[in-house]
Parts: structure tokens; C-alpha cells; sequence
């Protein structure tokens, strides 16, 4: 079992997400540090790609920053072996397929073994699509995260008995980016998943203030946020470790009242 | 391994949310392609509105002029609207009308698409947006605006190399938020399946009545179909009825832009490498690391990174080639085929026509090439003139 369980022993799980190298590699580090010293229970890296097909604007620009100055995979690498020289916080990838396609599968999920990665998410590699990667995943003990979405309704069956870690359930239509509100019948696909597998649950897409941390909390295992770190991090640029400190604080405790 | 593939290639890379809504389609599509009322209607469509079947022209002067073999054109050009995307396009929308649909978004890159699909919304009855790059939206401006009379809501696409990849990204984007209402109009071979398979036998009408023509004029097939090929669905139209008919060469043309040996090109299968990118496995430009290339071409229609994935399998198995074609050798076509045969040809069918001009010479006078010529070039006129440094007034 990978370090994934650890992330959900502690109340409702608080899952941060960055783009590796936005603003900087060092800084990356830094804010992945200062979210876990916060309060967050597991850190997504997105790796850079240059058509981040599933995300809104503030996660294409962040991208965009990050392969200004040309971000690579082994620089996201480098990052998690920097991370992991000081903290054990659970790790897991967020990238679109053809980087890892062409990194090598193989190679790729030595890396990741190596270093410490414990899970990947891949919004473009749907069920049909997972043999790319399962067997080479699970031989280096990274757990492929599977995700549902409000449309998957006859797949949930067969989606969550296939997966590994969590199960990221995607709370709205649509791509990532803040929303003020979210209208899907969450408790309805929560309690459907559960009906298939024990797996912690946590809910990200839209998710950007305490009210709505709190209202998924008290439903869900977790609660993932990325567009408003990212766009804390566009704001404060270089100093943004106050901000995200004091941003993951409250929406950890948020999350579990 | 997921539906839709051509050897290694296609599949259906795609995110969680839109699944469901590719399985309906394409239980709807062949719930739809074997009825006979849906097919009548379509045919309808295809002969009274958008013109066909199109014709297969001798060019005479054309032949004697480059003294090799007989070349034939199919006036794809002679379509409504201008090009051959309208055989697809009048497929899909009534498709989509036929799911209850009530939207459809598409890409565009030189726009002929996007005015296809808005025509046929126009004619359906239903809401239409097009997302276009932004630096297409300034190449093509007339497009843009024939879009707008059409009734259409055009985006411009300000992400990424702001073009035809990016409108794809925005059109996935926005589908993704509305699969309810909305039927995503692709415009080439390529995407998630169904819609590689789904755009090819919509377009594969071109080789289907070429080749009747041919055993109708000539009494026997060409030796040679030559295509240009962006994304694929001209030259999959063209190529397909005679994949079987193995004396027929098959040629794709790629835009090589200032070279394939410069950064500045489209040629993804001269210069890519197999990769998963727009919900398929094929080949595309890609940089170090797997990011997709920025790709180059005076033709916004072939300025796309990769090609459809049965183009990718058609390669490997060797049943067609691919060459890339310059943008200089494509502007020379261009201006030749107005000269010689009072046709001005669309700027992404004059790469066909260029290696047409280096083919025929080499060829016996009882050969004969068939060159699709896919669209008509009046919105490349301006672009042209630039190109060769001309200015026109207002």
C-alpha cells in the first residue's frame, strides 16, 4: 500500500495542487513544503504540458509560466527528490498522458518509484484507456487515481472496483477552475461510489472557499483545491509561502468542521 | 484496449466526463447510418444543397502543359461553401439534430470548417459556436465574418500557439461543459473515437463516386490519388474506396512550410513521432519531453501538429505515402492552376496540386493522377498576394 492511506487518517483529507515550476523549480519546492506545514494532507504536481486539455485559465497560464523557462520532466523529478529529502507527505502526479508516453512507462514509474511518487492522475486516460499504464504502475507501487465524474453514473461500477489510492471525484461539468457554486448531486454519486468500494473519496473542481470546503467536507474524505492555490501563487509570484500557508490553514480546518 | 483502432493508433484518450456521451454517440451514429430514412435524408442533403456529386474534371492544359500523365481533379471546390468539409458537416449536424441536440460547437483553422458547420446549423435549425485561433481569425477574416452572417458565434482562441490545436482544446473545453445540449461538429479524422471513422465514411462520398467516374470516363482506375492532409479528412475521403484497389498509389500531402529541415513546418509525419495527444494515439510534432510542437504553414487548414490515426496505420502498413510540400511549392501550384486552368484552388489543395506538377512529368502519357482538390481558394487570395508581397487596398 502506498503512503495515499496515510493523507486520509487525519479528519477530512485537505489535497493541495501546484504546476511544477511556477514560478520557479526552488520555489516549487518551497510551496509544497510550506502547504504540507500547513495542513495538507497530500500534494498533487502538475507536470507541465503545453495543451492541458481539462483545465481552465488559471491553470493553462500556470502552465504556460512553467514551460516559459522550460520546466522538464526531470526537473518535476528533481523536485519530488528535493521534497522527499525533508518530508514524507504523500505525492501524487497530475499530468496529461503524452509526457509520460514519451518519457517511456517503464522509465517513467522507476523514476517515480524511486523518488517516492505514490499515485498518478491522468484526466486523459479514462478506463478503457488505463492498460497504457496499470501494470507497469502497480509493478512500481504507484497507484493510478481514478476519477468519476457526474456523467460516469453506469461506469462508477466498474470505475471504483478497479480503483487504487482514492477515487477523485469530479464535482462538476466542465474543466478545473474556481466556481461560486456547485450544483451536481454530489451526496447521491458519493453514496453510489460507496455502495462499490471502500476507498477514500475526495471531491475537487470548483472548490475555492472554506464555506464549500466545509459543505464537501462533512460528505467526503477529501477535499482537492488547485485553481486557488495556483492563482495565489500567480499573485504573490515569488512570496507567495505566507499566502498559502495561511490559505491551506483555513481551508484544512474548513474542511473538517 | 479501448474501440477505434488502426493498428496501435486511435482510441479514445479522453477525460472521465465526456465517456459516457462518446459510447452514445457512437451507438447513435450506427443506430443512424443503417437507417434508411436518416441515409435518405442525408443523400438529399448532399445532392440538392451542398451539389453533388462533384465533378471529376480532365485538366487539359494542365497535362499537356507538364506533358506526363493525365490529371483529373475532383472539384471538391464546386461544393456549397467551398470545400469538401461540408460533406462531413451536413453528416454530423443532422446526426446531432437526429440526438436531440439543440447546440453544435467546432474548430476551425482556415474556417472552412467552421462555415460549414454554420451553414449546416443555419440550415437545421440549431445554435452554433466556432472556435477559431486567434491568428486565424486575422488570416482568414472574410471566414470569420461569412460565420457571423451565417449566425454563428465565433471565438478567437487567445491560449497556447493560438491556432487550429488550440481551437481544438477550446472546443473539447467548452463540450466537456455542456454535453447535454451540445454535439461537438469535428472536422478531420482525428479525435477520440468514433470521430475518426465517423468523419471518414462521411467523406469517403469523394472516392466513392471518383471511382465510379473514373470506370465511366476512362474505363479503368487512376494509377495515382494525391491529397493534401492536415488533420486527414480530405485525403481519407479520397483515399478510402480504393484502400482495396492496390494498383492506385495514394499520396498525403503534408505542409513542409520554409522546409521540414526548419522549425517552421507541418509535417507531422515526415517530422513527428507516435504520441497521445486530442483524445488519440498517432503521430505528431512533439518537442522534447512530449510537448506538442508549435507547427507552421501558410495554409491555416494544415497548420495542425498531428494526423488522423488510420493516416499513421495507412503509412506503416505502407498502402499510402506522405510527402511534405513547401510553402513556396504550394503558392507556385496556387498560381499555376489559376493561369492554366482558370481555377484558383484553395491554398491547402494547392500542396496536392504542387507534387501533382512533380509527379505527372515522371509518368506515362496512359497514366492518371486524380488530385482532390479539396477547396476553392477566394479566402486565400489576400494571403497570397501578402505572400508575394503585393498590397491591396481597401
Amino acid at each position: 500500500m502506498s503512503k495515499i492511506a496515510n493523507a486520509f487518517e487525519n479528519g477530512t483529507a485537505f489535497i493541495g495542487f501546484l504546476t511544477a515550476g511556477d514560478p520557479t523549480i526552488d520555489k516549487t519546492v518551497e510551496y509544497i513544503l510550506a502547504m504540507e506545514e500547513a495542513g495538507c494532507d497530500l500534494v498533487e504536481i502538475g507536470i507541465p504540458f503545453s495543451d492541458p486539455m481539462a483545465e481552465g485559465v488559471v491553470i493553462q497560464d500556470a502552465n504556460v509560466r512553467a514551460l516559459k523557462h522550460n520546466t522538464t520532466t526531470d526537473d518535476v523529478f528533481d523536485i519530488v527528490r528535493r521534497v522527499r529529502e525533508k518530508s514524507d507527505v504523500p505525492l501524487v502526479f497530475l499530468t496529461y498522458i503524452n509526457p509520460v508516453f514519451f518519457y517511456g512507462y517503464e522509465e517513467f514509474f522507476k523514476r517515480c518509484a524511486e523518488l517516492g511518487v505514490d499515485g498518478i492522475i491522468a484526466p486523459d486516460l479514462p478506463y478503457e484507456e488505463k492498460g497504457e499504464i496499470a501494470d507497469i504502475a502497480r509493478k512500481n507501487d504507484v497507484d493510478v487515481i481514478s476519477l468519476i465524474a457526474p456523467t460516469s453514473k453506469q461506469r462508477i461500477q466498474m470505475i471504483a472496483n478497479d480503483a487504487t489510492g482514492f477515487i477523485y471525484v469530479v464535482s462538476s461539468m466542465g474543466v478545473t477552475g474556481m466556481r461560486s457554486e456547485i450544483k451536481t448531486d454530489l451526496e447521491s454519486i458519493l453514496s453510489d461510489i460507496r455502495e462499490v468500494t471502500d476507498l477514500p473519496l475526495a471531491v475537487g473542481f470548483g472548490i475555492n472557499t472554506p464555506e464549500q470546503a466545509s459543505e464537501i467536507g462533512k460528505i467526503a474524505d477529501g477535499v482537492i483545491v488547485g485553481s486557488a492555490i495556483v492563482k495565489i501563487i500567480e499573485e504573490h509570484g515569488e512570496d507567495a509561502g505566507d499566502a498559502l500557508r495561511e490559505y491551506v490553514s483555513s481551508m484544512k480546518n474548513a474542511s473538517n468542521e | 484496449m479501448s474501440k477505434g483502432r488502426y493498428g496501435e493508433y486511435g482510441g479514445q484518450y479522453i477525460s472521465e466526463t465526456l465517456m459516457n456521451e462518446l459510447i452514445y454517440l457512437e451507438e447513435q451514429y450506427n443506430h443512424y447510418m443503417n437507417d434508411p430514412d436518416f441515409i435518405d435524408e442525408l443523400n438529399t442533403l448532399l445532392k440538392e444543397y451542398a451539389g453533388r456529386p462533384s465533378l471529376l474534371y480532365y485538366a487539359k492544359r494542365m497535362t499537356e502543359d507538364l506533358g506526363g500523365a493525365k490529371i483529373y481533379l475532383k472539384r471538391e471546390d464546386l461544393n456549397h461553401t467551398g470545400a469538401h468539409k461540408i460533406n462531413n458537416v451536413l453528416g454530423q449536424v443532422l446526426l446531432a439534430k437526429k440526438m436531440g441536440k439543440t447546440r453544435v460547437i467546432a474548430e476551425t483553422g482556415a474556417g472552412q470548417h467552421g462555415v460549414a458547420t454554420a451553414t449546416a446549423a443555419a440550415l437545421l435549425d440549431m445554435e452554433c459556436e466556432v472556435f477559431m485561433g486567434e491568428v486565424d481569425t486575422k488570416r482568414q477574416a472574410l471566414n470569420v465574418y461569412r460565420m457571423e452572417l451565417l449566425g454563428a458565434k465565433v471565438h478567437s482562441v487567445k491560449s497556447g500557439t493560438k491556432t487550429l490545436k488550440d481551437a481544438v482544446n477550446d472546443a473539447f473545453r467548452d463540450w466537456i461543459a455542456r454535453v447535454h445540449d451540445t454535439n461537438y461538429v469535428i472536422g478531420s479524422t482525428m479525435g477520440p473515437h468514433p470521430y475518426p471513422q465517423m468523419v471518414r465514411d462521411f467523406q469517403a462520398v469523394i472516392s466513392q463516386e471518383a471511382r465510379q467516374q473514373f470506370l465511366e470516363k476512362e474505363g479503368r482506375l487512376p494509377n495515382a490519388v494525391i491529397a493534401c492532409i492536415g488533420g486527414g479528412s480530405n485525403a481519407m475521403g479520397a483515399f478510402y474506396n480504393f484502400i482495396d484497389d492496390e494498383e492506385v498509389e495514394l499520396i498525403g500531402c503534408e505542409a513542409g512550410g520554409k522546409g521540414v529541415d526548419t522549425p517552421y513546418n507541418a509535417a507531422a509525419l515526415t517530422n513527428g513521432e507516435i504520441g497521445i495527444f486530442h483524445g488519440m494515439k498517432s503521430i505528431f510534432s512533439q518537442g522534447e519531453y512530449g510537448q506538442i510542437a508549435p507547427v507552421y504553414s501558410v495554409s491555416a487548414g494544415l497548420d495542425y501538429p498531428g494526423v488522423g490515426p488510420e493516416h499513421a496505420y495507412l503509412r506503416d502498413i505502407g498502402r499510402a505515402k506522405y510527402v511534405p510540400v513547401t510553402d513556396e511549392e504550394a503558392v507556385e501550384a496556387f498560381e499555376y492552376l489559376s493561369r492554366t486552368e482558370g481555377i484558383i484552388p484553395a491554398i491547402e489543395s494547392a500542396h496536392a496540386v504542387a507534387y501533382a506538377m512533380k509527379l505527372a512529368p515522371t509518368m506515362d502519357t496512359d497514366d492518371m493522377i486524380m488530385i482532390c482538390l479539396s477547396g476553392r481558394g477566394d479566402k486565400d487570395v489576400r494571403s497570397i498576394a501578402e505572400y508575394r508581397g503585393v498590397e491591396l487596398n481597401e
